[in-house]
């Protein structure tokens, strides 16, 4: 083996984020790395960098047993990394990026020619015929990235970790890229993929390692993985285990609120059809990477359409932005709660008011008594567990505020509700609260938009579920086939797909 | 060609369309005699521009260097009038002064995470204070090695005079090309400017690389003092107030991205000199009055940064389209 990690231990205040992973790495191989979120993907990578110190377990490459401090010190070793961004200078021309730190000079100064001669030729075995003397940021990112592989494989030349390095690409890009990882397979290193897209997993790679909430599930051969167990592992659930589904599931029989035809965006959804019925709840599922987040974010026109329409049934809907989006009825919770929901120092009464005073312009406010009498009426209704409307938001648990954050968008009354995550690191209580308070808005007639991991949580609250899957939108279930095991089938994809 | 390089030569051209169109106004302002005072009236905002454009390019600011020249002036006169140092000798100590006091400043930006703009306006106040610390007045400079040194020139084609300070700011721009251009600190600068966190990541030791920014600037900035002390012959603790920011509007003028990442030592020189060039022509001119030169400036400003911001969406506009 040319990297042999055991027994890898990383902790953190109140998480242990690795416990006791093994992982094997072999000269020749493409080995992928999988897992959704908070798996330890990340903080394997990043104790195999040197961004993080382990706190116990061994790293053993070429027969010796390393334990790097730094990037830079984990490249000299031999361990190189490729990120999905933020890999080299984009201001700086490709033989300086390719060269930096170690330039040949000529009585202490840089020599540009010899410069511009070593990085011609490291780039040679890649077959990129281009000018180096360009800055780097007039390449496209495909480019980009395998000029960072380039750099990555000069500097270590043994392991190479490509971290989610096709995120950003098209698909000729992708192949662009995977032809060079192909090479470098051939001559002998150790690669380490890291990717959400199942497709191109199977498509690269030799072995698949998943792991899950910290832990090895398992390594197996590529070739003799079935997608649907892959897709178990991940998310570790068996498909024998089901959750009862809505009670009544009406499949059909409700008045079409909006319509989206075409929709999508250039790199980051594909264009997809959807059609919002009136006080219908929309699942949105995936795994992390698939296009989830990216659909919900470019209907409320936070990152807007490229191509399509949306409309209700009277006219065209604007969504260009999120401003738009709130003039017509949107609403949107967002996943990140603490950097994109709340704003810390401020209260409750003030979050919560804070979107319709918006609505209103900053020139009229809301006299204070309307407010006090908004704040209180939400924190009743929605059970807001705190000493008093006037307490700052940031000093509330986790559920809590998620429910003040959901009273700001009541309190605006929309018609489409988008919830990102709307139960994520919540406690259990909490979480069933949100899951019946989304239930009781629906029945009031409102549409809503959930967007989630977990699977169970779909199964429990939504009316209908589209599933996707590397950026498109793959299935579309509803009535009787919203189940666990229909969602994991059609995430699976490939030849299960029916 | 790199689009990086489209502000250098749009400063340069438009640098010779000024000039061609002062001659055919004045034709005397080709005249190696204007062009030497050009050179040597600038010399001390030439120097400094030097190492602000190093700071600039890192992504930094440094708003210290106008105190610093003031107090450098301030510090050599006194110290020649109560002690029987050579001038040279404290030229020496006066840059090491300086260059202390900018590595002081850099690793605090570093150490403490904190913008350059904040510890650099501490810097600022602190090296004005000290110069009116040292003395209020106006302190002639009589040393006899002076005369030499304001009397030093080289006699151009033309009866022009290049003079001992001009001759030191073309070195000084010539210094501050291989730096920037030639060296591997010079690459972590710009490395720095284009992305903290991606220039770590390549290796850059960050800390001691702001840290000899700002100490470089501040060795700029204490030559520039002595420059502008030969110039003036005196020290004078209320001197070049605002300098910092006309060598900051030198820089972007002459090319440099304001944000840091990318931009050129030549350009300064050039920004410096289409700078003068304006204040040259006004005297010229003869009606107008000065503050013709401050709007010219604040122009030309704003279409630099105008060009800049419009070369960058052109290039990711031409990134978007797959080019």
């Amino acid at each position: 083996m040319l990297l042999t990690i055991r027994s890898l231990t990383k902790t953190f205040p109140g998480t242990r984020a690795l416990d006791a992973v093994d992982f094997d790495l072999a000269a020749g191989e493409v080995h992928a790395l999988l897992g959704e979120n908070g798996a330890g993907k990340s903080t394997l990578i990043k104790c195999l960098t040197g961004a993080y110190r382990r706190d116990g377990g061994t790293i053993t490459l070429d027969g010796a047993t390393i334990d790097p401090q730094s990037t830079v010190e984990a490249q000299e070793q031999g361990i190189g990394t490729v990120y999905q961004e933020v890999n080299l200078l984009p201001n700086l021309t490709v033989a300086q990026n390719l060269m930096f730190g170690r330039e040949p000079r000529r009585w202490g100064l840089v020599n540009s020619r010899a410069l511009r001669a070593e990085a011609r030729e490291t780039l040679r075995p890649y077959g990129l015929d281009i000018d180096v003397d360009r800055d780097l940021g007039s390449y496209s990112v495909a480019i980009q990235q395998i000029v960072a592989i380039a750099r990555a494989v000069a500097l270590s030349g043994k392991v190479l970790i490509l971290d989610e390095p096709t995120a950003s690409l098209d698909a000729a890009e992708v192949r662009m890229v995977f032809d060079v990882v192909r090479g470098l397979r051939e001559r002998g290193l150790g690669i380490v993929f890291v990717s959400h897209f199942l497709d191109q997993v199977f498509d690269l790679t030799d072995r698949v390692t998943v792991l899950r909430n910290g832990r090895k599930i398992v390594t197996e051969r590529t070739a003799e993985l079935d997608r649907v167990k892959l897709i178990e592992h991940m998310l570790g659930r068996a498909l024998e285990h089901e959750v009862a589904g809505q009670a009544a599931r009406t499949a059909a029989a409700r008045p079409p609120l909006l319509e989206f035809r075409g929709f999508g965006r250039r790199g980051v959804v594909e264009p997809f059809d959807l059609t919002v019925g009136q006080g219908e709840v929309v699942g949105l599922a995936g795994l992390l990477g698939s296009g989830r987040t990216e659909s919900a974010e470019m209907m409320f026109g936070v990152r807007p359409a490229q191509s399509g329409e949306a409309s209700d049934a009277q006219s065209r809907l604007d969504l260009s932005s999120p401003r738009a989006a709130i003039a017509e009825g949107f609403g949107f919770v967002p996943e990140e709660r603490k950097t994109d929901g709340i704003v810390a120092e401020l209260s409750i009464r003030e979050n919560i008011i804070l979107g319709l005073q918006a609505r209103r312009g900053w020139a009229r406010p809301i006299p204070r008594s309307e407010q006090n009498r908004i704040a209180d009426d939400y924190i009743k209704r929605l059970d807001i567990r705190t000493s008093g409307r006037e307490k700052p938001i940031g000093e509330l648990s986790g559920g809590n505020q998620q429910k003040a954050i959901l009273a700001r968008w009541l309190a605006m009354n929309p018609r489409f509700l988008i919830l990102d995550e709307p139960t994520r690191g919540i406690d259990v209580g909490a979480h069933a609260e949100i899951l019946r308070l989304i239930r009781e808005l629906t029945q009031a007639g409102m549409s809503i938009l959930l967007v989630s991991s977990e699977i169970d949580e779909l199964v429990a609250s939504a009316d209908r579920v589209i599933v996707l899957r590397d950026r498109r939108h793959v299935a579309e279930l509803d009535g009787p086939r919203v189940t666990g095991a229909e969602i994991m089938r059609a995430i699976a994809g490939g030849e299960v797909a029916a | 060609m790199n689009t990086r390089a489209l502000p250098l030569y749009a400063t340069v051209v438009i640098f010779l369309l000024a000039y061609l169109l002062c001659w055919l106004q004045f034709p005397n302002i080709l005249s190696t005699r204007v062009i030497g005072n050009l050179l040597t009236d600038n010399a001390y905002l030439g120097i400094v521009a030097v190492g602000m454009t190093l700071v600039i390019l890192s992504g930094g600011i440094d708003l210290s260097v106008g105190s610093v020249i003031a107090f450098s002036g301030v510090f050599i006169a006194v110290i020649l009038r109560e002690t029987p140092l050579h001038p040279l000798v404290v030229f020496a100590l006066l840059l090491a002064l300086t260059t202390a006091f900018g590595a002081a400043m850099g690793f605090l930006i570093d150490r403490l995470a904190m913008p350059a703009f904040i510890v650099t306006l501490a810097g600022m106040f602190l090296a004005r204070g000290a110069a009116y610390m040292l003395s209020i007045d106006s302190v002639p400079i009589a040393h006899p090695f002076y005369k030499t040194l304001q009397s030093a020139y080289w006699l151009m084609p033309g009866k022009g005079r290049l003079t001992l300070i001009a001759v030191v700011m073309l070195l000084t721009v010539l210094a501050g090309m291989v730096v920037a251009h030639k060296t591997r600190f010079g690459a972590s600068v710009y490395a720095l400017g284009g992305g903290e966190a991606t220039a770590r990541l390549m290796g850059v030791r960050q800390g001691r690389t702001t840290m000899l920014v700002y100490a470089f600037s501040g060795l700029m900035a204490g030559l520039s003092g002595i420059v502008f002390s030969i110039y003036t012959g005196s020290g004078y603790s209320l001197a070049t107030v605002g300098t910092e920011l006309t060598a900051i509007a030198a820089v972007v003028i002459g090319g440099t991205l304001l944000t840091g990442g990318a931009g050129y030592m030549f350009g300064t020189l050039v920004g410096v000199l289409t700078m003068g060039l304006i204040q040259t022509y006004i005297v010229f001119d003869g009606t107008l009055s000065s503050w013709w030169t401050k709007i010219v400036i604040g122009v030309l400003l704003l279409v630099f940064i105008l060009l800049q911001k419009g070369l960058l969406s052109l290039s990711q506009s031409r990134l978007a389209a797959g080019g």
